[in-house]
């Protein structure tokens, strides 16, 4: 039997009627209660306590923190980089996956040690801002236009980017933006820009997204996008989509690698991220980055000198 | 694209090969959302007797309070961690943001109000002279708090179940402050997330099975304690 579950109409306190031994213990008791609670709350503040300074205050020596955009992470070119480096120097990446716009934010903020991004306006902001220092060329590769197989606006034969834009934005057909601020964004709005076009048409679908998701959302909708050739050619298997226009100079993706300032964030890990920008730019680096291939096909190109 | 049914297959092959990857990130997922509900246990269970045995002014307000924290979505809590443990933030100097620190806490206050909410429901369902019973049957101040929560163990059971299936199913707070770093703060959830939008559907698949494996799983313990208690109580 449970001694406790005692009938729901006797769940009203005591409040009338009582007599004062009643009352009396009544006090007692929630005296006693208090202080059981008092005792659980100190219990609990060594807790907490415990597992706020379970967190390291200071920054990891063997840990470097690098921001970069979804095209060198999700294209596997840092799968392929990092771990010769990890080995070699006995130190750990922690690479963040966002978009060019995040990567500088994080820079900006101090809670990376180094980025790699592609948005060259952006990055001589961020540089001039005194966020970041030593802005260095690592690598480059190209955007390319992609969409239906069957090319039905017949982009393949486009006398440009520009003219292959047009063509979609006179026919209103679907394009997908990334529409999260990130280099590839940024790359698309200037070409916009260049081309004289407002690129707000009804079929113009901003996502907020990063590139591999909008490949996948542009192929479901039979749509256009503007692309990094990497994660092009890493997704291109899986995707109901064919290159449609590349080449020329308005088309060109370089990627720098810049060390976040250590005079405004001291407490970063510059050592460590210096460490990591001198070995990509190296020779072993760069014969690494040549040398990442995805189905025979080179994905970036060194670009250190 | 490869058919749901043969991704499903290779989803299936690749956890029964015991790929490392795959299961470093459940056994973090297991080890986060774990930790984080040990540390909010006790002060939930605090919380939850206090509300049911111990009526002061402005009770209702903080029960109230508490049922508005149900509600807010995991991305705000997210946003909050974040900006408030960048470095740029007040708490910046900790160096907690994309760290596994960071996503404990984040599920701690995500599980909190869940446990707070169950764990009064629990104490409530007994009277409230429980307390006052024991005490004066010469119990110490631990023992009828031992002995009451004892008393509700399934009920409180319950609550546990429901806030670790909330925390380890969570994405969008995981995301902002873990910060899908591999091997590090990489967790289910994000890694689905993470392999999606690679097109690496997959991996996507067989670590949604692990979760909803595991949401069966624990639902399994639940009906089969409630069952438990319910013949428990009959006799």
């Amino acid at each position: 039997m449970n001694p406790f579950k005692i009938d729901g109409l006797d769940r009203e306190p005591i409040k009338t009627g009582t007599s004062l031994a009643t009352q009396q213990l009544t006090a007692l008791t929630h005296h006693q209660l208090q202080e059981a609670l008092i005792t659980m709350n100190r219990l609990l503040l060594l807790f907490i306590l415990l597992f706020a300074l379970s967190g390291s205050l200071q920054a990891n020596p063997q840990v470097v923190r690098l921001a970069t955009t979804t095209s060198t992470y999700n294209s596997g070119l840092l799968g392929h980089l990092l771990p010769h480096f990890e080995k070699q120097h006995g130190i750990t990446v922690q690479v963040l996956s966002v978009g060019t716009g995040q990567a500088l934010k994080l820079g900006q903020d101090g809670d990376v040690d180094l980025v790699i991004t592609h948005a060259p306006v952006a990055e001589e902001a961020f540089v001039e801002a005194g966020h970041g220092i030593e802005p260095r060329s690592l690598m480059y590769n190209d955007y390319v236009l992609v969409g239906p197989k069957n090319d039905p606006l017949n982009l393949e034969q486009a006398e440009g980017i520009l003219d292959a834009l047009e063509k979609i934005h006179q026919r209103n057909r679907v394009f997908v933006s990334r529409g999260d601020d990130s280099g590839t964004h940024k790359k698309e709005l200037e070409l916009w820009e260049l081309a004289g076009l407002q690129p707000g048409f009804r079929n113009y679908r901003a996502v907020g997204q990063g590139m591999g998701r909008v490949l996948t959302m542009t192929s479901e909708m039979k749509g256009y996008t503007l692309t990094d050739r990497g994660t092009w050619l890493a997704m291109r298997s899986r995707l109901d989509l064919a290159l449609l226009y590349e080449g020329g100079i308005d088309l060109a993706n370089p990627y720098q690698v810049i060390l976040v300032n250590p005079q405004r964030h001291p407490g970063i890990n510059h050592r460590g991220a210096r460490l990591l920008r001198d070995w990509l730019l190296s020779e072993t680096g760069q014969a690494l980055i040549n040398g990442f291939t995805v189905d025979d096909e080179p994905l970036f190109f060194a670009d250190a000198n | 694209m490869d058919s749901i049914g043969s991704a499903t297959l290779q989803a299936i092959q690749l956890l029964l090969s015991g790929d490392a990857e795959l299961w470093q990130i459940i056994a973090l997922s297991f080890r986060v959302s774990l930790t984080a509900l040990l540390l909010a246990l006790p002060l939930a269970l605090a919380c939850g007797f206090a509300l049911a045995f111990w009526h002061f002014p402005g009770h209702w307000l903080l029960v109230t309070l508490n049922n508005t924290l149900l509600a807010v979505p995991t991305v705000v809590i997210g946003l909050l961690l974040f900006l408030l443990l960048s470095r740029s933030g007040p708490l910046g100097d900790l160096r907690l943001l994309f760290s596994q620190p960071a996503m404990i806490a984040g599920q701690f206050l995500m599980c909190l109000p869940i446990l707070i909410a169950m764990s009064h429901t629990a104490y409530q369902s007994l009277s409230r002279h429980a307390w006052e019973t024991t005490r004066t049957l010469g119990l110490s101040r631990l023992r009828s708090l031992w002995l009451i929560t004892v008393e509700v163990r399934f009920a409180l059971l319950a609550a546990v179940v429901t806030a670790f299936g909330r925390i380890i199913a969570e994405v969008g707070c995981a995301m902002m402050v873990g910060g899908n770093i591999a091997g590090y703060t990489r967790t289910i959830t994000t890694a689905i997330a993470l392999e999606t939008s690679r097109g690496a559907y997959v991996q996507g698949i067989a670590l949604g099975l692990v979760l909803l494996l595991l949401a069966l799983g624990l639902n399994l313990l639940v009906g089969f304690c409630r069952g438990n208690s319910v013949q428990g109580a009959s006799h």
